[in-house]
């Protein structure tokens, strides 16, 4: 027991979910009926914490991407951007007709909003692979012209889409009883997990973030394994860009998926990945996603305006920073090594 | 202690230990004013533990350190260089991006009269010391990346002149110079000894030990062997002190018999050349033959391995694998056909430092199958062991990283690597750069055998000539980017393939 | 002339005559096209307009310089977080308007500090710290105020009107500041102990540490320079919108990173040349004032074409880098072939 204990600690893991624990006590403690799940008349469920899920869908589909990115050392600050191009191209797409009549099919819009991630993920592959532009950099051109291609797409406009099936992406799909977004994200989810146990690609994501160098002397396409992370974080990106767009029923190249890459990126980095690159934790970044979350609607729950919020979401990803650092563990192993000198000390003074 | 004063340094009954482990056992080491001496010894043995107590990077746990006469407890580098001790390392530790002038003077500039840096004194003075002490004359106001490797450790070197150090400590410097540049350093070397500057020289080089060296410290497995004389102590006994056990006389001449190639050309070049790099190259690698590349460094001798490895792309010329001709677009074109490859430089090009043993074994299988046709983890297990006890890589479990074993197990690591692809031509870059006598040996029967027992074909290359007599059946020397000739059997030895790279000797088949 | 043009590409320099070239290019095309375009006062304007991003890029710069991937994304939090602080202070007392200013800059170094020591002291990213710190500034901005506050102190607005006439000309306080600060990191990164250090850290870290630099303080103070250039920023960008506001500065570290990159400072850490970082901010603001002069064209073509830039500068970089090391190689061979 106390191994298991003890190995938990030790485990990548253990700092996300603690963090995520905390949060939930605390929401028992001062939310009422914060764990109760309802069922609604119209089927759907409803609860606090299917709430939270629903919410975080869109920012863990995002970080799934970032956490390749990050592994390969690189970083995508573009994803914003991307979610508001994405958004933007499905509402254009779809027209903003008030008869709620589509000026082209819906699935030709989905997979354009897909098409327009991926394209952006090839513009910054490209960069990255083939110009070998530091990742920051080159991701940083589209996040700076993301948003202008955007409300150059909507023409400056917020356009409202008023076809019904858009609607279904954000909410609940009629008879089906969880959100559509959170089986979105259960669905990249079980992909992402698929890819990673039953291909090598985690491997080789690993080989290029630790060294780029030998990991080519390997024979590994390093080229191709940039490529296809930046392409992935386009497609997670176009996906959150879809969701994000149908929550609101409407592109708003502004404000859609602000900041976001901010938080995808601490979702990944509260989940163990270092930004470095290397070893990557999906199960970590799924669970920093959701902490983020949970966060957010626990502060508004308090009744923490949304414009407040980031001081104290500041406050929570310093302090496990820091706890996560090397010279925090240093430095407490040397204050339990005092402790235990101490205490010994002591001991043999009372002898 | 009568003789006290001619001592700069003097390091009595050094304890130090790792967490776990005992790394230095009572050791003792003493240096002369303005001698050159060697710390000798395996991989392992603690020469650079002594060193790094003595820079003040680890901690002794016992003994003392006597230095110009007084008492020292080393607690940083840069302590340890104020005091007047300092390290020029294999990998340079300066700044690319400065000039070279800033890269001297930098933390000591000189001022001008309102206390700003006053650069047109301190590039004068920099061009002056270069000129002085070294003999060179560069322009001090390029950045340091403008120059090569072995101007870059020149300047490192000045730099220590000029912090008025009494101990120069150079850690393996000759390992990425070419010869030419060697003779330079040890000229250098030999002036600062005059100048009163005591050195103490690392390095796996036994010509060049013998060469330069005035005495020789022995280390092994963290304890005290002993001090010689250079005269009073043939190679032989020092290769014999090191590893701890008598050497037969012949032994580190020849001791396995070579391979015998087969009658089939396994690849083939013709023509081939790389702009820069390899000019009209044509060549033939028949199987289960050992053919060594040999030339000085920057020859080309790398650049041609890594042509055939498809690392390095031809412009024109054709290559040819067992006589059908190949098109080579990445190095996973040539590993398709059978070319593995373990490169010169193990740190940047071989390990993948974070990832454990076992999966830098399986890396470059699972590369050659393809990403989606993945490796079970049962099966990685077997492979890794396989290699572990076949290459006998000491190893706590194969789970350990490979950044944390000592440089000759993450060669042989490397070497499984590829071994688990099943080669047909086995290239070996510089495979035992830096590694012990022990481990050299091992590698050098490994690639005789391979080429026995399983018919591969391997390619050896390596700066010491010693090696390539000892392993090869077929040498082909490189000048400047052209294969000027080749040696066959009994031409090989030491003699004919340096006078053969000076462009003295054609070989019998010229 | 080929020799000329190689070695023209491998100097130091040569990213800052890019921008300048660029620059002059972009103004003569905006001369050109308009009328009225090509006058002293259109060019005092850049510097008007953009103070306070000039000097939050010169902020931007130090950090990016220092290596170790540094980047202060706090800034535009800490732009934001000063002209409320300055409207809140002037509105619920009666400290003076210079006091005021004081209290500010004295908090951007705080939150300078606390960056530059959570990143040296436990060797954090500093993407990530200063994220945090972005967070934290933006949500004390809002705890100050959630609505615009108006800065309404005649001592205060006087000296935000304050201009320096010349004949037909003028320029304003800030614009002067924004200069003046241009030109003394110029002169502490040439001519101080610690502005060389600040490109030692920036290029080899532990070399750096190795040859006797303290490593840690220079890093510290560089981040700390940061905030005190972002909490002056934010003093000249409250004389321009003379209120408090939790959007004020809202993407400005990025602007300010875009115009570093495009002044030729490097990402990686070690290049980098202030005046030409000034330059930078200066071709963002012609684009603004072509599309402004163009009358029609949205104000997002400059997000558009600030795009394009950057990734023609970066694509440059690229390329001036592999360059750079060919040069390099030639120069060994030469050498090698001399020694024999």
């Amino acid at each position: 027991m106390v191994n298991l204990f003890r190995s938990f600690f030790k485990s990548s893991l253990a700092l996300p979910l603690m963090a995520l624990f905390v949060l939930l006590m605390f929401n028992a403690f001062f939310v009422d009926d914060f764990f109760k799940i309802e069922v609604m008349e119209n089927g759907n469920l409803y609860g606090r914490p299917v709430d939270i899920l629903y919410r975080a869908s869109s920012l863990i589909i995002l970080s799934l991407g970032m956490t390749f990115v990050i592994a390969t050392g690189g970083i995508d600050i573009s994803v914003g951007a991307v979610v508001a191009i994405s958004s933007a191209t499905c509402c254009v797409l779809l027209g903003g007709d008030i008869s709620g009549i589509p000026a082209h099919p819906f699935f030709v819009a989905i997979l354009c909003s897909l098409g327009v991630g991926i394209l952006a993920g090839i513009w910054n592959g490209t960069l990255v692979a083939k110009f070998k532009i530091q990742a920051m950099v080159a991701t940083l051109i589209l996040m700076t012209a993301g948003r202008g291609i955007a409300q150059l797409m909507t023409d400056g406009q917020i356009i409202t889409v008023y076809y019904k099936p858009f609607a279904y992406i954000g909410g609940n799909i009629p008879g089906v009883m969880l959100p559509t977004a959170m089986l979105i994200a259960i669905v990249m989810v079980a992909l992402v997990i698929f890819i990673d146990r039953k291909t090598s690609i985690g491997l080789m994501i690993q080989s290029v973030g630790i060294n780029a160098t030998a990991a080519r002397y390997a024979g590994i396409k390093v080229t191709a394994v940039l490529f296809a992370v930046y392409i992935f974080s386009g497609f997670c990106a176009g996906c959150a860009g879809l969701i994000e767009g149908s929550l609101i029923r409407a592109a708003d190249a502004n404000n859609a998926g602000l900041n976001m890459e901010m938080d995808a990126i601490l979702a990944v980095t509260l989940g163990g990945t270092l930004m470095v690159g290397g070893r990557y934790y999906i199960g970590g970044t799924i669970i920093g996603a959701i902490t983020i979350q949970t966060l957010t609607t626990t502060m508004y729950a308090v009744g923490v305006s949304s414009d407040r919020l980031p001081a104290v979401k500041a406050i929570v990803i310093l302090m496990i920073i820091v706890i996560q650092s090397e010279k925090f563990k240093q430095m407490y192993q040397d204050f339990k090594a005092k402790r235990l000198n101490h205490d010994a000390h002591k001991e043999a003074e009372n002898a | 202690m009568s003789d006290c004063e001619d001592y700069i340094l003097q390091m009595r009954h050094i304890d130090m230990f790792f967490p776990a482990v005992k790394a230095l056992k009572d050791v003792s080491f003493n240096l002369k004013k303005g001698e050159i001496i060697s710390l000798m010894g395996e991989n392992g043995a603690g020469k650079s533990t002594l060193v790094k107590v003595l820079t003040g990077v680890y901690h002794k746990t016992n003994g003392e350190i006597i230095f110009d006469g007084n008492k020292i407890e080393p607690t940083t580098p840069l302590a340890s260089q104020k005091m007047g001790i300092s390290t020029v390392y294999q990998e340079v530790n300066l700044c690319a991006n400065l000039s070279v002038a800033e890269n001297i003077y930098i933390g000591r500039e000189p001022r001008n009269s309102i206390g700003g840096i006053d650069w047109p004194t301190m590039q004068k003075n920099a061009s002056k010391l270069l000129f002085d002490s070294l003999g060179i004359d560069i322009d001090v106001t390029k950045e340091l990346n403008f120059y090569p490797v072995a101007m870059q450790q020149m300047i490192a070197i000045a730099r220590a002149i000029d912090t008025k150090c009494k101990i120069l400590i150079l850690d393996e410097p000759t390992s990425s110079l070419s010869d030419a540049e060697t003779q330079r350093l040890f000229k250098i070397m030999r002036s600062l000894k005059e100048q009163g500057i005591s050195i103490i020289f690392i390095s796996h080089f036994l010509e060049q030990i013998y060469t330069i060296c005035d005495r020789i410290t022995i280390l092994r497995d963290g304890s005290y062997i002993g001090e010689y004389e250079i005269e009073n102590l043939p190679k032989i006994e020092l290769i014999s002190k090191m590893m701890g056990k008598e050497v037969k006389d012949g032994e580190i001449e020849s001791d396995v018999e070579k391979s015998k190639p087969r009658a089939n050309n396994y690849i083939e070049t013709s023509h081939v050349t790389v702009p820069g790099k390899v000019k009209d190259l044509t060549l033939d690698i028949k199987e289960g033959e050992v053919v060594g590349f040999a030339g000085l460094l920057g020859s080309g001798r790398s650049e041609i391995a890594e042509t055939l490895f498809g690392t390095m792309l031809k412009s024109s010329g054709d290559i040819y694998v067992e006589g059908v001709k190949v098109s080579i677009k990445s190095p996973m074109d040539m590993m398709k056909h059978k070319v593995a490859f373990c490169p010169e430089d193990r740190k940047v090009q071989g390990i993948i430092g974070d990832l454990s043993v076992r999966e830098n074994i399986i890396l470059a299988l699972q590369a050659k199958m393809g990403m989606f046709s993945h490796i079970s983890r049962a099966r990685q297990n077997k492979l890794a062991d396989y290699y572990i006890d076949l290459l006998r890589i000491k190893v706590s479990d194969r789970e350990q990283l490979i950044k944390n074993l000592s440089g000759g197990n993450q060669q042989k690591v490397i070497i499984a690597r590829w071994l688990a692809t099943q080669p047909s031509l086995l290239i070996l870059d510089e495979p035992t750069r830096g590694i012990d006598v022990g481990t050299k040996t091992e590698i050098e029967n490994l690639a005789v055998t391979l080429a026995k027992e399983k018919g591969m074909s391997v390619v050896f290359i390596s700066g010491e000539m010693g090696e390539m007599v000892r392993t090869c059946s077929r040498v082909m020397v490189i000048r400047d980017h052209v294969k000027v000739t080749e040696l066959n059997d009994d031409e090989i030895s030491t003699a004919h393939i340096m006078q053969a790279i000076a462009g003295d000797y054609h070989g019998k088949s010229v | 002339m080929r020799k000329f043009l190689s070695n023209l590409v491998a100097s130091q320099n040569f990213p800052f005559y890019v921008t300048a070239f660029l620059f002059v290019l972009l103004f003569a095309i905006g001369s050109v096209t308009f009328t009225g375009f090509f006058s002293l006062q259109v060019f005092l304007n850049l510097f008007i307009d953009n103070a306070p991003l000039i000097i939050v890029t010169v902020g931007i710069t130090f950090t990016i310089l220092s290596g170790f991937s540094g980047i202060d994304l706090s800034v535009g939090a800490v732009v934001s977080l000063s002209c409320m602080t300055l409207a809140v202070l002037m509105r619920d007392t009666t400290i003076n308007p210079y006091v005021c200013m004081l209290i500010v800059l004295l908090i951007g170094i705080v939150v300078g500090l606390v960056n530059g020591a959570l990143i040296t002291y436990f060797r954090l990213q500093p993407f990530i710290v200063t994220l945090g710190t972005m967070f934290l500034c933006r949500g004390i901005t809002a705890i100050l105020s959630r609505d615009s506050v108006a800065i309404v102190n005649q001592e205060y607005s006087e000296l935000a009107f304050t201009s320096f006439e010349f004949s037909d000309y003028f320029i304003s306080l800030g614009a002067v500041i924004a200069l003046f600060m241009v030109l003394t990191a110029t002169v502490i990164l040439r001519y101080t102990s610690f502005g060389r250090g600040v490109y030692a850290i920036g290029g080899n870290e532990q070399s750096a540490r190795l040859m006797g630099l303290k490593v840690d303080s220079i890093r510290i103070k560089v981040y700390v320079i940061s905030g005190f250039c972002a909490a002056l920023g934010g003093i000249t960008y409250s004389w321009i919108m003379l209120s408090g506001y939790t959007l004020h500065g809202l993407g400005m570290e990025m602007e300010a990173i875009a115009s570093s990159v495009i002044g030729g400072t490097q990402l990686m850490g070690g290049v980098g040349f202030m005046p030409g970082t000034l330059l930078g901010v200066m071709i963002q603001g012609t684009i603004l004032t072509i599309i402004s002069f163009q009358g029609t064209l949205s104000a997002w073509w400059t997000k558009i074409v600030v795009g394009v830039l950057l990734c023609l500068f970066i694509v440059m970089q690229a390329i001036v880098t592999s360059h750079k090391s060919k040069l390099m190689n030639l120069n060994a061979e030469d050498s090698a072939s001399k020694d024999r």
